[in-house]
């Protein structure tokens, strides 16, 4: 269970997360949608542990953890994932070795046996399968000249790979043709489990058909503004965000009228 | 509420200590600091050398004696006093000079265990062979029997003017003259010992060959001398590597370097630096004022530079190749490390002569702390060296952001065939490729390490596979000071 009570966060002194509440509970996806700019990948990498961005107030609580108090390897290591909206490129740095690197880590902190070559191969090509990834892609630096569709894939196989407790996707599903969303989605869906909950920020209701979220919230300058079913995500295409003025209240009267 | 911050995290891994800095206590025999003619005439004395190289040394002298100290590269330090040196130190033995490892002093053999010089049986495991220079003189030479049955001479620098006077003095001061600039002619008129190499005709070397240089003495400098001759078709791969125990004065190490090579020859030249940098507040540390040349004098030689520096306070050094035989190949490959004050002006030349000459530059340069790290290179190609070809590509690697980083590429094309490209990068270790690692799980350290050795790899696959790891293991390390 991931509990954010009243999160304020701020980067460089600008004020962008303004009392964000939320749950999530085990073994729950919610979607997150929101126009661009109104905090989003803020809240994903605040999760996350970057400290680039500064928490002002509130707290996160995480099956009994104060969150925020952990060092962002360690919230990793706990099983917490984030897919970046744009992974960041390693040169020089081998996919293969990034990736053993990232899994011996988490298993040495789960009491696991670390992986040695020929294992994590075996596992690795496995997942790589699975999503649909050549085997080119261990040997080629850490996402460095890999298209956007690609970068996004990476993504989900190192989610796979790590097994993640909370996973957090960062509109993974921007920039992929058809079949890559299929692909990617049942990624996502393969890894749904009662012990694992997610948080899907997306743009498109499209990706809601394929990874089906048991709730979908709106954020809206920093703020949760709107939660619902599945179906708020439909009317959220229907009418774009301007159907929800920044409170979230004239809503229901729009709502109303268009509907 | 906040976690330590990733900096902090990065900040403790930084900050760990030269690991060679410890001293050895030894009965020395010394010479009393400060240079001149009597001074020299001494060093020769105790070396037992002939008429013939005293009278180069006494030459060198004089007209160093007419030079100035070189102020154009981009470091900056109070002037060297060269009358507070030390120009000889030698550790004491009962004989002249040890016959064989049982007499060398055993403090002295724990010093290099410690330094992990692999002497003795570990030398034969290790399968590289190995001559040790301490302060001043050469205390042993591994392997020598099995060099010999090729015909291989690897010995101490006074042992070749002993033993092979002949080759010493066709090839010495042929590819860096006496006069060359200020510190070498300074070394040719103090050098105490070094390496001699020589690998006769057709034979490839069976083994790599390895130098370990350490400075332990106070006040002394180092002044050693290298020459490698690798006759038609021969080839060898040899390694040079130092250390210096931590002290708060700044000590002089100026040594000089040459590489001969000819019809066909290859010499494959790789060091890894790592004398004590000096505190954290710049504090000590050796000047490496070092003259490197190889000459490719014959048709389709290959000499290839490969170096890590990640000691040092000071740093200034450019291995160069002369490619004069036609078809003749060059390389540079270099990875420096600057932290906390550390000053790196380093690079290389190419002088281009013959025809259809190659060279490649790869420069990796990384700065960390308030260190600065200069390129500095020049490709020169002259009238009569047609289908000349250079490469050059000089990257350049910030951590954090007080440190700096500069190229200076100098290119002189005097032949209209010539080919020669440029690239220059530079980046800086980024606050989100740290943060992606982290989030995977990895540690700051090990991502940091991650990222600077994938900066590196293309210069540490030119490394002997064992080195290369040492390598990889020395910028973990060395990589001390904050971050950000
Ligand atoms: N380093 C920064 N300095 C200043 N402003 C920043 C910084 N990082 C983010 N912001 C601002 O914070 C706001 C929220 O950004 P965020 O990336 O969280 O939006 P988002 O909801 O993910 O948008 P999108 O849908 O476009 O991905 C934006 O106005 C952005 O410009
Ligand atoms: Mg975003």
């Amino acid at each position: 269970m991931l509990k954010i009570n009243n999160l304020h966060a701020a980067v460089d002194g600008k004020a962008i997360l303004m009392g964000l509440n939320l749950e999530v509970g085990s073994g729950e996806v919610h979607a997150i949608m929101g126009p661009n700019g109104s905090g989003k990948s803020t809240l994903a990498q605040v999760l996350a542990g970057r400290d680039s961005f500064t928490v002002t107030d509130g707290s996160v609580d995480w099956d009994g953890t104060d969150l925020l108090a952990l060092p962002a390897e360690e919230r990793a290591r706990a099983g917490l994932f984030l897919a970046f909206q744009y992974p960041v490129e390693i040169p020089g740095v081998s996919n293969a070795y990034f990736l053993k690197a990232a899994v011996n880590a988490v298993r040495r902190h789960r009491g696991l046996p670390e992986y040695d070559a020929m294992d994590f191969l075996a596992r690795v090509k496995a997942e790589m399968k699975a999503v649909g990834m050549k085997e080119e892609f261990l040997y080629r630096s850490v996402n460095e000249g890999f298209s956007g569709g690609e970068k996004k894939r990476n993504e989900v196989l190192q989610m796979a790979l790590l097994e993640p407790r909370l996973a957090v996707l960062d509109e993974t599903d921007s920039g992929l043709d058809i079949d890559a969303l299929k692909i990617v989605a049942e990624g996502v869906n393969r890894l749904r489990s009662p012990e694992r909950s997610m948080i899907v920020i997306t743009h498109y209701q499209r990706l809601l058909d394929y990874i089906v979220p048991d709730k979908v919230h709106v954020l809206s300058q920093g703020r949760i503004v709107r939660s619902g079913g599945r179906e708020l995500a439909l009317e959220l295409e229907a009418h774009g965000y301007g159907w929800i003025d920044a409170d979230g209240k004239a809503a229901a009267a729009a709502s109303g009228a268009r509907s | 509420m906040n976690a330590p911050t990733r900096n902090e995290a990065l900040g403790a891994f930084l900050e760990q200590d030269y690991v060679a800095g410890f001293e050895t206590r030894l009965e020395t025999d010394t010479v009393p600091k400060g240079l001149s003619e009597d001074v020299i005439r001494t060093i020769s004395a105790r070396k037992g050398e002939p008429e013939w190289l005293l009278d180069w040394r006494l030459e060198a002298y004089r007209h160093w004696l007419t030079m100035t100290p070189p102020l154009w590269a981009a470091v900056q330090f109070p002037p060297v006093d060269f009358q507070d040196i030390v120009y000889y130190s030698a550790p004491k033995s009962k004989t002249d000079g040890p016959k064989s490892l049982d007499e060398v002093d055993p403090e002295l053999l724990r010093t290099f265990e410690k330094l992990g010089v692999p002497l003795h049986e570990r030398a034969r495991l290790a399968g590289v062979a190995v001559d040790a220079v301490f302060d001043s003189v050469s205390v042993a030479t591994t392997f020598k029997k099995e060099l010999g049955e090729h015909g291989i001479v690897f010995c101490s620098f006074s042992e070749a003017v002993k033993e092979h006077p002949a080759l010493v003095r066709q090839y010495l001061g042929t590819v860096v003259p006496p006069g060359d600039n200020f510190y070498a002619a300074l070394n040719s008129a103090v050098f105490s010992d070094g390496s001699f190499v020589f690998i006769p005709k057709g034979v490839k070397c069976p083994m790599e060959l390895s130098t370990y240089f350490r400075i332990n003495a106070r006040d002394t400098g180092q002044f050693e001398r290298t020459l490698i001759i690798a006759e038609e078709g021969a080839s060898v791969s040899y390694l040079e590597g130092c250390t210096a125990p931590m002290r708060d004065e700044n000590q002089l190490h100026a040594a000089v370097v040459e590489l001969i090579a000819l019809d066909d020859a290859k010499i494959k030249y790789s060091t890894v630096q790592n004398w004590y940098p000096g505190d954290k507040d710049g504090k000590g540390g050796i000047y490496n004022f070092v003259t490197k040349r190889g000459d490719c004098r014959g048709a389709r030689s290959h000499i290839s530079w490969t170096q890590v520096e990640t000691g040092s306070a000071i740093t200034w050094k450019y291995p160069s190749v002369i490619l004069r035989g036609d078809d003749s190949v060059g390389d540079f490959h270099s990875v420096a490390l600057t932290n906390n004050l550390q000053q790196a002006d380093t690079g290389t030349k190419m002088i281009h002569m013959g025809r259809n000459t190659r060279s490649t530059i790869l420069s990796k340069g990384i700065s960390a702390g308030r260190g600065s790290n200069t390129f500095r290179g020049l490709v020169r190609v002259t009238p009569k060296a047609e289908g000349a070809r250079n490469y050059t590509q000089c990257d350049s690697l910030l951590i954090g952001d007080r440190c700096a980083a500069h190229t200076f590429p100098t290119i002189e094309v005097r032949h209209p065939t010539a080919h020669v490209e440029h690239e220059a990068t530079t980046s800086r270790i980024g606050e989100d490729q740290l943060f992606y690692a982290m989030q995977r799980g990895i540690s700051a350290e090990d991502a940091v390490s991650m990222i600077v050795n994938g900066f590196c790899r293309e210069v540490f696959k030119e490394l002997p596979m064992e080195f290369a790891v040492e390598a990889q293991k020395l910028l973990g390390v060395s990589l001390e000071g904050s971050v950000g």
